[in-house]
């Protein structure tokens, strides 16, 4: 779905392994040292160069921009602060924040029911569960217009699925993709509903890490399976825990596609439940190129703040070891 | 005015190349390019339902000029100005492009479009379109087809409703009513009297705002006229219909678009352009289509629009690319369109073949172009105030907010951002 959740591998074991071990570089001689990191370097190398090129260099291009008056086709003139003033400002973007953090939180609520059906579907013995998997991770990989043309029809207030069944016990649905909170609400909905293949995937490898023993210990003495869940699982989990909810909050902040899948640009509700990222592509649609830029600062600044708020809080909840 | 003189003898120096070049152009092009020519040049377009009729003038294209090779590029609508602009901005443009009215001022006002080639004669076209494309006084694009709006009617629920057809001099009033009865009668069966865009002013209320004698913008282009009281009592007419039921809601017509609506039989009419035309001939309610004139408020008004070919400055193929911009505006490329059923052409006096092309008077559209057509508002930055026609108008539709609250918020953010423009 997004650029930083296509690489997740890397910085899963990295969150998730128990650091245990000497850490840094086991080599004491300088020049060894020196030489290993080069060799380093030319592996990571083109990697780094991309991410220069289309990632770091392009943020500090967009926070440039952020200070200028952008004509259609290039030619930025510097306008100071003007664009942030009209933002803090324009309540449409403190409108947009709210819905940001409240489609990061039903995502965030995805979690436990992610961890719920991951303990599950990983229960020993339990059949077809590659099956199970599969299911759960579909969502992820389809193409989010895809899943986002399934759900339309299936929310469409005069013809849909879902206020069809709705009708059958005497309720009258809204329309739910184009009337305010209702539209928010399916949205993160299916934003949650997707989310659940990738935070499973995860959640099912981190569960793979407890040893058995600690369940067969804990048998022996007499604990319920639901005691086992709280005790040993949870916290035993809570590395892959934390990384599932820094990636959700990323994702969340970044939601964009979905909204448009699904609620297109001409809706009446888009207004009050547009995101941040919906709001740069509105504004630059409209020609406001430096308005847009500086709402990218804005969500960068956001993700960022609470990113680290998230690191700060690890150390009461997750456990290492 | 040097300029000019300049542009005089230019046009004289290929007037004479073209007498003395070949007159066996078979009318197509006159053009007083070399037949041998050798290029590719890329051609870049948005409707995937015109793709086959492009095609078919890139292969007469290609009679005259084997060695052009023609490239198209579509790009759906949603992304297409997204993708040319920022073309756009690396001097990347395709050679020949599709351009619209709304985008067409910020193109040429950035010294992005050659002017039109001079062996095309604006003579060939509506005056309108003309001055569409044309800005500071000189022509861009060459008009590709056009578009006027009327109401498609389906008989079959008329007569279910028992209601008379539309009469060609019917009013505002006449409209409204039958809407309403139909909607009345058969709200059982979930059929509305009318379902029509909302979101984008051409296909209803850009109509409406001229019929009761108001305006989008002004002339000059430097003024909203949405605080009009005429301009508001258009929006209203709009109002009036969501208000009592006649028409769904502008959430329901978010859900479901508003052809839908028509093609599965859930709206007896629908206030569309001559574009709907081969979308209508390919559905199910096909056999009762017919077509009214628009109805008539304070006058009769509609919107005209229509789409151009350009060539880009920064071709560099820019022989070939004139070339075949010459053959796009030539009257056998019109004729191709309109046989096709691609559009409606916008070369004088082709439109029959496409007036044939479906069962139901598509003549409407052409006799309201000649007859009361009004253009198609833009300005400098259109984009900019439309996003505003979208953010604002719903919830007067709705019934959130009164309408002339909301018309007069629209004047006055509408008008800030034309001023920017002037900058």
């Amino acid at each position: 779905m997004t650029g930083l959740a296509s690489a997740p591998g890397a910085v899963a074991a990295q969150a998730a392994a128990p650091r245990s071990g000497r850490r840094g570089s086991s080599d004491p001689r300088p020049r060894a040292r020196l030489r290993s990191s080069l060799w380093a370097l030319l592996f990571v190398g083109p990697l780094l160069i991309g991410v220069l090129v289309f990632y770091i260099w392009p943020i500090f291009r967009n926070a440039y921009f952020s200070f200028t008056t952008w004509g259609a086709f290039g030619g930025a003139t510097w306008t100071g602060l003007d664009n942030y003033e009209t933002m803090l400002g324009d309540p449409d973007f403190w409108r947009a924040i709210v819905n940001t953090l409240i489609y990061v939180g039903i995502l965030l609520l995805g979690i436990p029911v992610a961890v719920l059906f991951a303990a599950l579907i990983n229960r020993p013995g339990l059949r077809f569960a590659a099956v199970y998997r599969t299911a759960f991770f579909l969502p992820y990989v389809a193409m989010p217009a895809a899943v986002a043309m399934v759900w339309r029809i299936i929310f469409n207030g005069d013809f849909g699925i879902l206020n069809y069944t709705l009708s059958l016990v005497g309720i009258t649905g809204p329309n739910w993709l184009s009337t305010e909170w209702f539209a928010l609400l399916s949205v993160g909905l299916v934003g949650m509903w997707i989310s659940l293949g990738f935070n499973l995937i995860v959640l099912s490898a981190g569960m793979r890490g407890i040893p058995p023993e600690m369940y067969e210990a804990s048998t022996l003495d007499g604990a319920s399976r639901a005691r086992q869940f709280f005790s040993i699982t949870v916290p035993l989990l809570s590395p892959s825990i934390f990384f599932v909810s820094v990636m959700t909050v990323i994702t969340g902040f970044q939601v964009f596609d979905l909204l448009y899948a699904l609620m297109g640009t001409q809706n009446p509700a888009i207004n009050q439940t547009q995101s941040l990222v919906y709001l740069f592509f509105a504004h630059q649609q409209a020609g406001d190129n430096g308005y847009a830029a500086a709402v990218g600062v804005a969500i960068l600044l956001l993700v960022g703040a609470f990113t680290m708020l998230q690191f700060r809080m690890q150390k009461r909840w997750v456990t290492y070891d | 005015m040097k300029k000019k003189t300049l542009a005089f003898a230019g046009a004289l120096a290929v007037s004479a190349l073209a007498l003395s070049g070949c007159a066996s152009g078979g009318g197509a092009s006159e053009a007083a390019s070399d037949h041998k020519l050798k290029a590719e040049i890329s051609y870049a377009f948005w409707d995937v339902n015109q793709k086959p009729a492009m095609e078919a003038l890139i292969k007469d294209f290609n009679k005259e000029f084997p060695n052009i090779r023609v490239k198209t590029q579509i790009t759906p609508y949603a992304n297409y100005f997204t993708k040319l602009q920022t073309q756009g901005s690396s001097n990347t443009l395709p050679d020949v492009f599709w351009l619209n009215g709304p985008n067409f001022q910020l193109y040429a006002s950035n010294d992005m479009l050659e002017p039109m080639s001079k062996d095309l004669k604006p003579a060939d076209y509506p005056k309108a379109l003309n001055d569409l494309y044309s800005w500071d006084g000189t022509q861009y694009g060459v008009p590709k087809d056009f578009d006027t709006i009327a109401v498609y009617y389906n008989k079959a629920i008329f007569d279910e409703a028992g209601v008379a057809y539309p009469t060609a001099d019917w009013t505002w009033d006449e409209f409204h009513q039958k809407a309403k009865a139909i909607s009345d009668k058969l709200k059982a069966k979930g059929i509305y009297g009318v379902a029509s865009g909302l979101n984008g002013g051409q296909e209803v209320y850009y109509n409406s705002i001229l019929q009761a004698g108001g305006s989008i913008i002004s002339e000059d282009g430097k003024k909203s006229g949405y605080d009009d009281p005429k301009s508001i009592a258009g929006l209203q007419f709009v109002r009036d219909l969501v208000a009592d039921g006649s028409s769904p809601t502008p959430s329901q017509l978010s859900d479901t678009p508003q052809d839908q609506w028509f093609i599965n039989g859930k709206s007896a009419m629908i206030w569309s352009g001559t574009w709907s035309n081969s979308e209508f001939l390919g559905s199910q309610v096909k056999g009762s289509i017919a077509v009214a004139p628009l109805p008539k408020g304070e006058r009769r008004a509609t919107v005209i629009h229509g789409l151009a070919n350009a060539v880009a400055k920064g071709s560099k193929n820019k022989a070939a690319a004139l070339a075949f911009q010459n053959y796009l505006g030539s009257k056998q490329a019109a004729e191709t369109q309109a046989k096709m059923g691609a559009a409606n052409p916008a070369f004088n006096g082709t439109q029959q073949a496409f007036v044939d092309s479906a069962p139901w008077d598509l003549n409407i559209f052409e006799s309201a172009a000649t007859e009361y057509a009004f253009p198609y508002p833009i300005s400098k930055n259109t984009a900019a105030w439309n996003k505003l026609e979208n953010d604002l108008l719903p919830a007067a539709f709705s019934g959130e907010q009164p309408v002339p609250d909301v018309a007069k918020k629209l004047a006055a953010e509408m008008n800030k951002a034309l001023a920017k423009e002037q900058k």
